[in-house]
């Protein structure tokens, strides 16, 4: 569903990327490891288009994004949860999410239908729904990221490195999460540092170093051969 | 000028003043050949083109805007119409020097401020500041005349006790030669290791001041320079015309410098003189169809060449004038 | 102290109508960080097209709210046109290519109506009286529309869905993006609704001092100066500067000719630019 085909990508002056080739295919869980600036947030801003691709292909669902205007890849059922959440500060937790509910084509009804959705999953961000987005806490920011990002009914997230600071109970709490988005079918590619939580979440994972993917296999090979891991990433 | 540069690729130095004493020896057979409406528009290009390239030195080559330069232009026509006024016999040398004070004192004003504000604000604070001096002319009118601004007789011409009047001809090669002198000792400042710092602070001023440089002292010369030359522009303008009046230090006159920035081409020296060129002409053909909404269609050009043509007529040159 | 009770109306009065010329200014800054050169002459001309509106109709609302549309979709036009291709930029390109919108705005201004000033009297006649001063009701009438009006601004920004959408995006553009807010459409908008408010403040100011085609420069400049003031952005901030600074303004022309007063709005902004740069009415951040 998501294919990017032998992309290269730019950071200003800096060549970022080097023909990164990932495939998400439709409700699949798919984790992308690597140890700190080896490019796997550039790779999810490629995709967002907010990285300059200078070479390869970047497709969804056979459409190729290049011409596609930022602001258009969330009506194409792509969401990012990027990896400083990024909540807008200012608003409210209700109207955070209604950035996302508030899209053309969606009934009243069916928002309310998505608004109690989360606070089902999130009971939390009901609470604190009157309030402002910056003055949640760590943890409730993430939950808040991945709510917003659920609204738009997406076909895959990109989900950049979820747990990152957050508490064990938390990221048990995002495991959770991830695992009841895809009972759902939603495809997700899961940029993560934790080892452990992303081989038990991802069917496959890919493995990048230096700009470019280096290693490809199956969360079932690279648990019963753990040198793989220990080589890219050190633990 | 640009021809003979583009052609000549072993030797650009060579091309440049080659180019540089065709472009002199036209202006200086300009008054002899021209009729004398056209030989007055010339000096005028020469002298809103000197103001235009003060501009340059902190538009094209610190990055900083100025939105205020009608105010060192206006106080060196003042600071000369002082000394014209004042001063009997009226004596050249000291306009020049009562204007180049009089801009300098505004100029160290401003150099304050440029020092502690950056981009949207010192281009707001300059604009604010020419008002300010607007208005302080304009209202005091015991001292400035008001309105109606001063006049004075033009002064004569004494080079080392010889002395004459000016002629129209003879007031030309002056101001060509001022205007020479100034663009020469600009150039040279540019191109100097105090130019580079200049532009190091246009690309990237974090940096700059990272490395050690002491970004501030850089900007408050930047400014001082500036706003000298043009305050001599402005004396220049005053000994021409013979008055002094608020309208040259209102907003207008920092807008259109502007322009000549943009349209000629920032960081050259030399784009200012081209843009002031090609405005005025623009604005002599245009006005006899059009008489004052000249300035619909030529804001129009502006506007487009902001968005399609930012380096302006002589950008291009802009690598090699500098290297 | 009559004088004084009379300038402390004025400073309201003239403070209410400049808040709302800066709301819309440092409204289009806070979200796209263009500093609009032409602001005060798109008031200018919604000055003008209200006068035209008000010859033909004699119906000073209608003349109001027909300002606000025409000039509305001018700005809509002109935010398209010239400014959408210069997102990205060095931030100067923008404030260049406004001045040029604002000498074409100025000229046009003279070719289409003429040199001599137009009038737009006044919405309603008579004058209220202050103990036993006299003061025009309709400058109240002036104040109070403001008033109502950048109220029905900030209830647009705070509730409804475009307001939201504003709003996030003045925030963080890149992710309201992501969220599929059509950022491109915001901006057009904003500068629509900024160009809008210009256009009604000229055509409250009108009755004041009739119509020219360089009032909008002054308009500007005080803009300008109000919105750093009262912190770039700062919605609220800008409202309480502009009071702040007209207030200031009218009592020094108690002092001072009027056309001196102004030097006042300057000196505040030079102080404030030197000791509070992020503006006088905004919290010190910590």
């Amino acid at each position: 569903m998501l294919v990017l085909d032998n992309v290269d990508a730019h950071y200003g002056k800096s060549h970022v990327l080097h023909g990164v080739s990932i495939e998400v295919r439709a409700g699949e869980v798919v984790g992308l490891l690597g140890r700190n600036g080896v490019g796997k947030t550039t790779t999810l801003k490629a995709i967002m288009g907010m990285a300059r691709r200078t070479g390869g292909r970047i497709t969804f669902e056979g459409r190729d994004l290049h011409g596609v205007p930022p602001h258009g890849l969330a009506g194409l059922g792509i969401a990012w949860v990027p990896e400083e959440r990024r909540i807008f500060r200012l608003l409210t937790v209700l109207e955070n999410l209604r950035t996302g509910l508030d899209r053309p084509g969606v009934t009243p009804a069916r928002r309310e239908e998505l608004l109690e959705k989360v606070y089902a999953y999130f009971p939390i961000l009901k609470e604190r729904r009157n309030q402002a987005g910056g003055t949640l806490s760590g943890g409730e920011q993430q939950m808040l990221a991945i709510a917003r990002a659920m609204v738009l009914e997406p076909k895959i997230i990109l989900l950049d490195e979820p747990t990152e600071g957050l508490m064990p109970r938390m990221v048990a709490q995002i495991q959770e999460i991830v695992h009841a988005l895809h009972r759902e079918g939603v495809a997700i590619l899961l940029v993560e540092q934790n080892v452990p939580l992303t081989l038990d979440a991802a069917g496959r994972v890919y493995i990048m170093e230096k700009g470019t993917v280096r290693h490809h296999a199956s969360s079932a090979e690279l648990r019963a051969d753990q040198r793989v891991i220990h080589e890219y990433l050190g633990v | 000028m640009t021809a003979t540069l583009a052609a000549s690729p072993r030797s650009p130095a060579r091309g440049y003043w080659i180019g540089f004493a065709v472009v002199v020896a036209l202006l200086l057979i300009a008054p002899l050949v021209l009729p004398p409406f056209w030989q007055r528009f010339v000096t005028e290009i020469l002298i809103w083109g000197l103001l235009a390239m003060s501009s340059d030195i902190l538009i094209g080559y610190t990055g900083m805007v100025s939105f205020g330069h009608s105010a060192f232009f206006g106080l060196g026509m003042y600071g000369a119409a002082a000394a014209l006024l004042t001063i009997k016999p009226p004596s050249l040398w000291l306009a020049i020097l009562y204007g180049l004070v009089g801009a300098g004192a505004i100029a160290v004003f401003v150099a304050y401020f440029a020092t502690r504000l950056r981009d949207i604000y010192f281009a707001i604070s300059t604009l604010v500041f020419s008002q300010i001096f607007y208005v302080i002319i304009f209202t005091w009118t015991e001292v400035t005349g008001g309105e109606n601004g001063l006049t004075f007789r033009q002064p004569a011409l004494s080079i080392l006790g010889w002395s004459d009047r000016f002629t129209p001809t003879t007031f030309h090669w002056f101001a060509l030669a001022v205007v020479l002198v100034s663009y020469l000792l600009v150039r040279r400042i540019t191109r100097s290791p105090f130019g580079m710092v200049l532009q190091s602070i246009r690309e990237n001023e974090p940096r700059t001041r990272a490395i050690g440089y002491h970004v501030e002292r850089y900007k408050i010369v930047a400014v001082m320079l500036s706003g000298l030359f043009a305050g001599l522009a402005g004396v220049l303008y005053a000994i021409q015309n013979k008055f002094a009046a608020p309208d040259f230090v209102f907003f207008v006159v920092s807008g259109e410098v502007v322009i000549f920035n943009v349209m000629g081409g920032m960081g050259t020296l030399v784009g200012p003189f081209a843009g002031a060129a090609f405005f005025l002409l623009l604005r002599e053909g245009l006005s006899r169809f059009l008489t004052e909404y000249y300035l619909i269609p030529v804001g129009i050009i502006f506007i487009i060449m902001v968005i399609f043509l930012p380096q302006g007529l002589l950008g291009f040159l802009r690598r090699r004038l500098n290297a | 102290m009559d004088q004084i009770l009379i300038q402390t109306l004025h400073g309201l009065v003239n403070g209410m109508v400049l808040a709302m010329v800066a709301s819309g200014l440092t409204l289009i800054f806070g979200i796209m960080d263009i500093v609009n050169f032409a602001h005060g002459d798109l008031l200018m001309l919604g000055a003008f097209v209200g006068a035209s509106v008000l010859g033909v109709t004699g119906n000073y609302w209608l003349a109001l709210l027909a300002a606000a549309v025409v000039i509305a979709v001018l700005g809509a036009a002109l935010q398209v046109t010239t400014l959408r291709p210069l997102i990205g930029r060095d931030p100067l390109t923008t404030i260049l290519a406004t001045f040029g919108v604002s000498l074409v705005l100025q000229k046009y201004a003279l070719w289409q109506w003429g040199p001599s000033v137009r009038q737009i009297s006044e919405p309603v006649r008579g004058d209220f009286t202050l103990f036993h001063l006299q003061y025009p009701w309709y400058r109240i009438v002036t104040a109070i529309l403001a008033g109502l009006i950048i109220a029905a601004l900030w209830l647009f920004l705070k509730y409804g869905k475009f307001g939201i959408w504003i709003r996030a995006t003045t925030q963080d553009r890149v992710m309201a993006q992501a969220m599929g807010i059509p950022v491109p459409l915001v901006y057009t908008a904003v500068f629509a609704i900024g160009s809008a408010m210009a256009a009604a403040s000229g055509v409250l100011f009108g009755p004041f001092a009739g119509v020219t085609q360089t009032m909008g420069f002054d308009f500007t400049l005080r803009a300008f100066i109000v919105v750093v003031v009262g912190g770039m952005g700062n919605l609220g901030g800008s409202i309480l500067a502009s009071i702040f600074v007209s207030l200031l303004e009218a009592y020094a022309a108690i002092v001072v000719s009027p056309a001196q007063a102004v030097i006042v709005s300057f000196i505040v902004l030079v102080l404030t630019m030197l000791f509070r740069p992020t503006g006088l009415f905004v919290p010190t951040p910590k």
